[in-house]
């Protein structure tokens, strides 16, 4: 097992242990994802990370639910579960409680993770097990052939809403902070931060759900072109820095301000507004990371790196101490005296 | 069975702490007695301590914990009634009893709900304070009638009219707790009359009161106060006129050894935890409450000291996937459910079947279908648990046959799981779960060790996940073996390596190779033995689960009236014991009792080709044995014709009233 730092010091890995390389996370299997998914850069990135940060081979376990990108698991040379929809936050705690030494990953979607598998997420994270969350989020349904998502846009119109999706989306990291996620951020699968933004939930302890914007290119191709393009992606992303102001655009001019009530505001630099008047990102203030989460395209530039993490006790970890105190209150377990608890009578012969 | 003895008179016996009685004692086999009252009455109390005392006494028990499954129904409703029958005796019993032999009835509905089943010239007590006017009306009784004053009631059964709640304020005048605690005594002040009535020492009760209310909620003037009004109800059945008698049920002739009284659902935690020892696993416990099966999870949860680890899931489905993580990881996952429970766990069952993990799946059926009758018993799950999932997915089935003998099934389970790689599901019922009977503790040293291979990596040689020992069991490679490091999933798998494969050949061969499987697991099953006549004979009754004990005694009491009667009793479902065919084959005519309509009946139909005939109940309770005697009659007797199934109305299993009359059901012009 890698040694894990304090959460301030995450940019010290133990690189003594990097003796593994990303393509030795490969597995034999071919990758069947369509040709220009999104999917492909988030796994390049993710055999990078585990390589970089000296996970082993035997020790990681990724495991998925349905979907696209439930197939992840396949083409990692690491041990795998490809589960039931919706239900890998299930089987990752299984996995956890009777290992909790294993580097246990969750790979879903939106729909496998916030529809058939909300119950799940939502218990996953406020019990804080030592579990890293990737959602691709491709806001639509792929594998079933492009059917309206809970985070396709209001009206979305697809062959099952041919007159637009009457369904309110959800934000999966409103979602993740109101169940208690210790760690909640975003990336965009095509973006040159992607990778440091998964190193990051790697080395976090504890439950960690990170939103993935990712590219459907057959059904729902350009879904985030705004956040992806090159002329527009500046103006339409603004990333998160702990302890620096929000500001983003081409010309780093602009930068999001916290009016009276407390609500954001995009504001131009330089007439009147300095950098130290915008709104400073703190990843410890949980209702910071709530009102970055309600930011949305158009009227806001979308926030993009780590929204939130906390440092909290892991459930198998507190699982684990409550049997070592019982068995130090009680002595080293003994079936003898367990059968024989409670009233006996003796019938002698 | 319940059947009293002939009394025979005898000299008193003296028991602990009480004075020695002056009245006759009527020495009795065995008795039935039954608590009933509202179910905030403490009935389930008051019959758990005449259970304890009396299996430490030395009796044979069986008990029948029947309540509503409202926490608190309308009080004084038939609908809130809660009773609890105990049968305890001096020889070897295996059901709670067909009739009443004592009642105490703590309030009209209590009466009205229970007194038809208490035997011509049973005893019934019944505490008269609560025979008010208004409790009257809300039993359901008509506006000015009494059933105490009923000449009717006065002929059928011995009728004893207690002030229980009167005579415990007395006893209790003194107590500084307020008129709502005191009133919460009266269970006691009846529990210590029946003591008196069946001649039982006080003491376990008194230790119990003094540990419980005394030193865990540490209410010291309650245990003293339920204490004082105990002794209190067992010197009034001494003093007072109105009982001419005490019973006595002598000890039972038991095998020598260190016995306690144990509950299925109980004696299930116990061989989970004694298998998981055996294994040396980690037990890892993951559930959703669900009546019957949550006792199951609660007493694994205050098992943390054996390295137990319970996990209250967000929901069955989550349960049984952790729990098939849990196996993934390495060690012994677990999950327990009721009927519609089990139903949201089909498709986790199934991708554990697929991915041929070792995981044990309770099942401690209930009344359904649907939410159907979530307290009472059933035997109606075993067609689901059988075939309720999508796709060709064999797997193992056992069914417990008594409270203690889910001790054995657990470890079973547990042996065969880890043998094949296959989920096991235990049927246990509502009946056997919450049951209880006596329990010689085994001897650890008889317990034999479970032995798990882990795979480990071979120099040179790739990993397979599906190659297959000499059993057809595939590999437990789990995570943090180097070299082994695999993807298993719901996507069918080649049949060697067990990497995604969508060949139609390969298929064809995976899906035999899960049948072959679980039907090889039969090398393992000990053949079935004949009760009554090896070479065969008339009439063969074949059971299952936890209708054991009431088949036992219906063939007992036929064969005694030298009737060719013999039974089986199955508590692998699949795959079946070996010689069940040849066995069939030696009788002229198979019954098959069960609590469902006709499952069993269908599978060994299926398998068999035989003509076999049921008789199917489903009204919420174990068998009466008098119930099967009435069919062993019927089918000895060739009475039943082509009716492939009989069913008891009223207890009464007759040809006539087989068919319903459905006019009754229509709305009437």
């Amino acid at each position: 097992m890698i040694q894990r730092d304090g959460i301030l010091e995450m940019t010290e890995t133990p690189t003594q242990l990097t003796v593994l390389k990303a393509r030795d996370f490969a597995s034999d299997q071919d990758v069947r994802w369509c040709p220009g998914c999104g999917d492909y850069a988030i796994l390049n990135q993710v055999r990078k990370v585990v390589a970089k940060i000296g996970a082993t081979k035997e020790n990681s376990v990724f495991v998925s639910g349905i979907g696209c990108s439930s197939r992840f698991p396949y083409y990692m040379d690491t041990y795998g579960m490809h589960s039931i929809h919706g239900r890998a936050p299930a089987f990752a705690s299984g996995i956890k409680m009777a290992n909790p030494e294993l580097d246990v990953w969750v790979i879903t979607g939106d729909g496998d993770s916030l529809s058939i598998g909300g119950n799940h997420l939502i218990h996953i994270l406020r019990r804080n097990f030592n579990v890293k969350i990737l959602m691709f989020n491709n806001r639509i349904y792929g594998l079933t052939k492009g059917q309206y998502s809970p985070t396709s846009e209001e009206g979305k119109r697809t062959k099952s809403s041919p007159m637009g999706a009457i369904d309110m989306p959800l934000s999966p990291l409103s979602v993740a902070l109101a169940a208690e996620s210790s760690f909640v951020a975003r990336a965009v699968d095509v973006d040159k931060n992607l990778g440091s933004v998964i190193e990051r939930v790697a080395m976090h302890e504890g439950s960690a759900l990170v939103e993935i914007y990712q590219d459907c290119n057959i059904f729902n191709h350009g879904a985030y072109s705004y956040a992806t393009d090159k002329d527009t992606k500046e103006d339409s992303v603004v990333r998160l820095e702990h302890g620096k102001p929000l500001i983003f655009g081409k010309d780093r001019d602009k930068g999001i301000w916290l009016d009276g009530n407390r609500k954001p505001r995009v504001v131009e630099l330089g007439h009147g507004i300095k950098e130290e008047d915008l709104l400073i990102h703190d990843e410890h203030d949980e209702s910071l990371a709530f009102l970055l989460s309600r930011m949305s395209h158009p009227e806001f530039p979308e926030p993009m790196g780590v929204f939130y993490q906390i440092k909290d006790k892991c459930y198998e970890d507190l699982l684990q101490e409550q049997v070592d105190s019982a068995i130090e209150a009680k002595g080293e377990p003994n079936l003898e005296a367990l059968l024989n608890a409670g009233e006996t009578f003796e019938v002698k012969a | 069975m319940a059947a009293s003895t002939p009394p025979s008179e005898v000299t008193t016996e003296p028991s602990s702490d009480v004075p020695i009685g002056s009245k006759p004692l009527q020495e009795l086999g065995s008795a039935v007695i039954r608590f009933a009252g509202d179910s905030g009455d403490g009935m389930q109390l008051a019959g758990t301590q005449f259970t304890d005392t009396s299996a430490l006494f030395g009796n044979d028990v069986a008990t029948l914990p029947d309540f509503p499954s409202e926490i608190r129904a309308p009080v004084g409703t038939v609908a809130g009634v809660s009773g609890f029958q105990i049968n305890f005796s001096a020889g070897d019993i295996h059901t709670p009893g067909d009739e009443v032999n004592a009642l105490i009835a703590m309030n009209p509905a209590a009466f009205k709900a229970h007194v038809a089943d208490v035997q011509a010239g049973g005893i019934v007590v019944v505490n008269e304070s609560e025979f008010t006017k208004v409790n009257l009306r809300k039993a359901g009784y008509p506006e000015g009638y009494n059933p105490l004053d009923d000449d009717e009631f006065d002929q059928k059964i011995r009728l004893y009219k207690v002030p229980i709640t009167r005579l415990n304020e007395e006893a209790l005048a003194d107590s500084e707790m307020n008129a709502k605690g005191i009133g919460r005594c009266r269970n006691m002040f009846a529990l210590g009359l029946i003591y008196w009535l069946y001649q039982r020492p006080l003491d376990a009760t008194i230790s119990y009161l003094e540990s419980y209310f005394g030193k865990k909620k540490k209410l010291p003037a309650v245990a003293e106060a339920n204490i004082k009004t105990l002794k209190a109800g067992y010197y009034f059945g001494e003093t007072t006129e109105m009982f001419t008698v005490k019973y006595h049920v002598a000890k039972a002739e038991v095998a020598p050894g260190v016995y306690r009284k144990i509950g299925g659902n109980e004696a299930m935690t116990l061989g989970l935890a004694a298998a998981a020892h055996l294994a040396k696993k980690t037990l890892i416990y993951c559930s959703y409450p669900i009546t019957p099966a949550t006792d199951v999870l609660h007493y694994l949860a205050a098992m943390r000291h054996f390295g137990i680890k319970t996990f209250q899931a967000e929901d069955e489905i989550a349960a049984m996937c952790s729990a098939i993580g849990v196996a993934f990881g390495g060690q012994l996952g677990v999950t327990g459910t009721s009927g519609p429970g089990l139903a949201l766990k089909a498709e986790g069952l199934n991708l554990a079947m697929m991915m041929e993990l070792p995981v044990i799946v309770i099942n401690v059926q209930r009344g359904g279908p649907s939410t159907g009758l979530p307290t009472k018993t059933e035997q109606s799950d075993l067609l689901q648990a059988m075939y309720g999932r999508n796709g060709d997915s064999p797997l193992v089935l056992l069914a417990a046959q008594s409270p203690s003998d889910c001790f054995n099934t657990a470890i079973e389970a547990v042996r065969i799981a880890l043998k094949y790689m296959v989920p096991v599901v235990i049927l246990s019922d509502g009946y056997i779960g919450n049951g209880a009977e006596p329990w010689r503790i085994p001897d650890v040293k008889d317990l034999k060790p479970i032995e798990v291979k882990h795979a480990q990596a071979v120099e040179g040689k790739e990993f397979q996940a599906y190659v297959r020992d000499e059993n057809l069991s595939r590999p437990w490679a789990i995570p943090g073996t180097p070299g082994l490091e695999h993807r298993l999933g719901g996507l069918e798998k080649d049949s060697l390596s067990g990497n995604v494969s969508y060949d139609d050949e390969n298929h064809q061969v995976m899906t035999d190779l899960r049948r072959l499987k679980v039907e090889k697991i039969a090398q393992d099953i000990p053949d079935l033995e004949i009760h009554g006549d090896p070479e065969g004979g008339d009439l063969l009754l074949v059971g299952w689960g936890g209708t054991y004990g009431s088949i036992l005694t219906a063939v007992d009491q036929a064969r005694a009236a030298d009737k060719s009667v013999s039974s089986i009793h199955l508590r692998h479902m699949n795959p079946l014991p070996s010689n069940l065919g040849s066995i069939l084959k030696k009788f002229k005519k198979v019954l098959v009792p069960e609590l469902n309509t006709g499952q069993f009946r269908m599978m060994l139909r299926d398998k068999f080709l035989v003509d076999a005939r049921g008789l199917n109940k489903v009204a919420g309770k174990p068998f009466l044995v008098n119930e099967i005697m009435q069919a062993i009659d019927l089918m000895l007797e060739d009475k039943i014709g082509d009716r492939q199934f009989l069913t008891p109305r009223l207890h009464k299993v007759e040809m006539e009233t087989q068919d319903l009359d459905l006019s009754n059901y229509m709305e009437q012009s």
